[in-house]
């Protein structure tokens, strides 16, 4: 039982440390919590779907679109929507976020409607492995190999590329980047490319085990942003592990104690945390010396 | 210097008549300069006078509102910063602007951004010593080592910037200028916050920069020490306009300078 639980905990978690990782990352260039992350996630996988049914695209074919198409609406909301703010403040992006939230959420259930579908995910939720007392879908699998493959390649692509290590300087002090070199307009757009990517991923991923319609993601987003409070919004390794935490004790109450009460564990975990440590679990400090 | 280099070297960096309004505040007042190549020309003035005002113009964080700013031949006013950045200008602040969560070499090695060629795929997938990335790598290190050597800056190479001193900040700043490889460096009132050995030092590694890096430096300082000391030419500014200009004795007698400085009263035989 415990082991089935942390199982699955961490399979959820996978997916919350995902979308916490898009947030993070556009929540540290841009200052913004994106509260339109999760719809563009979710439309992203709807473009999956009809890359999928429209024709005979191969899944592969179909997902490598989705991908582009997610990193090109990345790109193109910072550019028309962020961008053009003239001297934001931090309420005002986050109202822009929630803007553009309903303007995707209403394109999704305009082209799509509010229909249940489903997305033939190549690998199966029901062919499962025996391990001892617990069973693994194939899908589990393939949701825990591609986030850690992904998380491994966001990890060489911050440490060591010269666009990765850019947009590390344009997060810590814009203004230094710029009389670096460094074309902070381009490293924004890529950073909401490389989110909404990110995001979409974790939509494509998502989308099998849940059922794909334009709400999709709107708990797997509170979840992934709460994972995010959790684990640090300045950190990247921070967020990862605020997404594996949660998935797993949320799991594992759901499990032992109470199945209703889910969700309400998570939150009230977060909440906790925000009173002990406001900048998250793995948020990095130090104290200025004056 | 010879007549003919020096008709070479005004041709360097040039400011002509730049004007900078903030409403209907002048902060610059038709301001024009001519820097020679390897020469270091200070901007003085009490505070508020417009000196960090023409900084930022020079590096394209403003935009004048008039004047023309000339570098090697070629206009860059209202260029964008990265522009120019990559045309070889590099700069300090007055408040220090670091990346305050990387280490004194990621900082440094920030500076050699421009320069640095690979790829995304070649970048994250170099594994092998001998590979071009690896070389790139190798090569942009080995520069940054002789900024460190030169800064004296060995003890500070891995530790975060953000916990160090404010003087060790302030010369990381100034390696990180330096490793942009800049023909024209702007410095903005460097000694800031140093003591006094720190600013015998830094003298010392400013003349270092001009001299064997051949660097053209602008600089904008209020110690005056320092100020006489190094520079060849001095702009004394004040309200945004200029007050005085010449070579440090003549603008260290120049009476305007010496009322902005020490205010309106009959000059007594105490000062000169």
């Amino acid at each position: 039982m415990f082991l089935q639980l942390l199982i699955s905990g961490l399979c959820f978690g996978s997916l919350y440390a995902l979308i916490a990782l898009a947030m993070v990352i556009i929540y540290k260039t841009s200052e913004v919590p994106n509260f339109g992350q999760g719809e563009m996630a979710m439309i992203s996988t709807f473009v999956a779907y009809s890359l999928l049914e429209s024709s005979d695209h191969s899944f592969a074919i179909s997902f490598i679109g989705a991908l582009i198409f997610a990193a090109a609406l990345g790109a193109f909301l910072e550019f028309v929507f962020i961008r053009r703010a003239k001297d934001p403040n931090i309420l005002s992006l986050i109202l822009i976020t929630l803007g553009f939230e309903m303007v995707l959420y209403g394109l999704a259930s305009w082209k799509w409607g509010a229909d249940q579908r489903d997305l033939s995910f190549p690998v199966s939720d029901f062919d499962i492995i025996n391990l001892g007392p617990a069973v693994l879908s194939y899908l589990n699998i393939a949701t825990l190999l591609i986030t850690l493959i992904l998380m491994f390649i966001l990890f060489l692509f911050f440490r060591y590329t010269k666009v990765g290590i850019a947009m590390k300087a344009t997060q810590q002090n814009a203004m230094a980047a710029r009389i670096n070199g460094i074309r902070t307009n381009r490293i924004l757009s890529i950073t909401w490319a490389l989110s909404s990517l990110i995001g979409c991923v974790a939509g494509i991923l998502l989308a099998p085990i849940a059922t794909l319609d334009p709400n999709l993601m709107l708990e797997p987003l509170l979840k992934g942003f709460a994972s995010a409070v959790l684990g640090g919004m300045t950190s990247l390794v921070g967020a990862a592990l605020g997404g594996y935490i949660l998935g797993i004790i949320e799991n594992l109450f759901g499990g032992y104690v109470s199945l209703e009460f889910k969700s309400v564990v998570a939150f009230g975990i977060i909440v906790l945390v925000l009173c002990l440590k406001p900048s998250g679990l793995f948020a990095r400090h130090y104290v200025r010396r004056v | 210097m010879d007549p003919g280099e020096k008709q070479v070297g005004s041709d360097f960096f040039r400011i002509h008549n730049l004007t900078v309004t903030f409403g209907g505040l002048k902060a610059v007042d038709n301001v024009s300069l001519n820097v020679n190549r390897r020469s270091i020309f200070s901007i003085i003035g009490p505070n508020g006078a417009g000196k960090t005002t023409i900084f930022n113009c020079i590096n394209g964080l403003y935009t004048p509102d008039s004047g023309k700013i000339v570098f090697k031949g070629e206009e860059i006013t209202g260029l964008k910063p990265h522009k120019i950045a990559w045309k070889g200008i590099a700069r300090t602040f007055q408040n220090i602007e670091l990346f305050s969560w990387m280490t004194t070499m990621e900082n440094l090695m920030l500076g050699r951004h421009i320069h640095m060629k690979t790829g995304i795929w070649s970048g994250s997938t170099f594994f092998r010593r001998g590979s071009k990335a690896a070389q790139e790598e190798i090569r942009h290190r080995e520069r940054v080592e002789r900024i460190i050597d030169l800064l004296d800056l060995q003890s500070a190479r891995n530790q975060f910037v953000g916990g160090l001193p404010y003087g060790t900040q302030k010369l990381v700043e100034l390696g990180r200028a330096l490793a942009l490889d800049p023909e024209l460096l702007l410095l903005d009132e460097p000694s800031a916050g140093m003591n006094s050995e720190e600013k015998q030092d830094l003298i010392f590694w400013i003349k270092d920069i001009q001299d064997e890096l051949g660097v053209t430096i602008l600089l904008i300082e209020h110690d005056m020490r320092m100020v006489m000391d190094i520079s060849d030419r001095i702009l004394a500014i004040n309200f945004g306009k200029p007050i005085g200009e010449g070579i440090p004795t003549e603008v260290q007698n120049n009476p305007e300078v010496l009322k902005a400085y020490l205010g309106e009263e009959e000059p007594t035989d105490g000062i000169s």
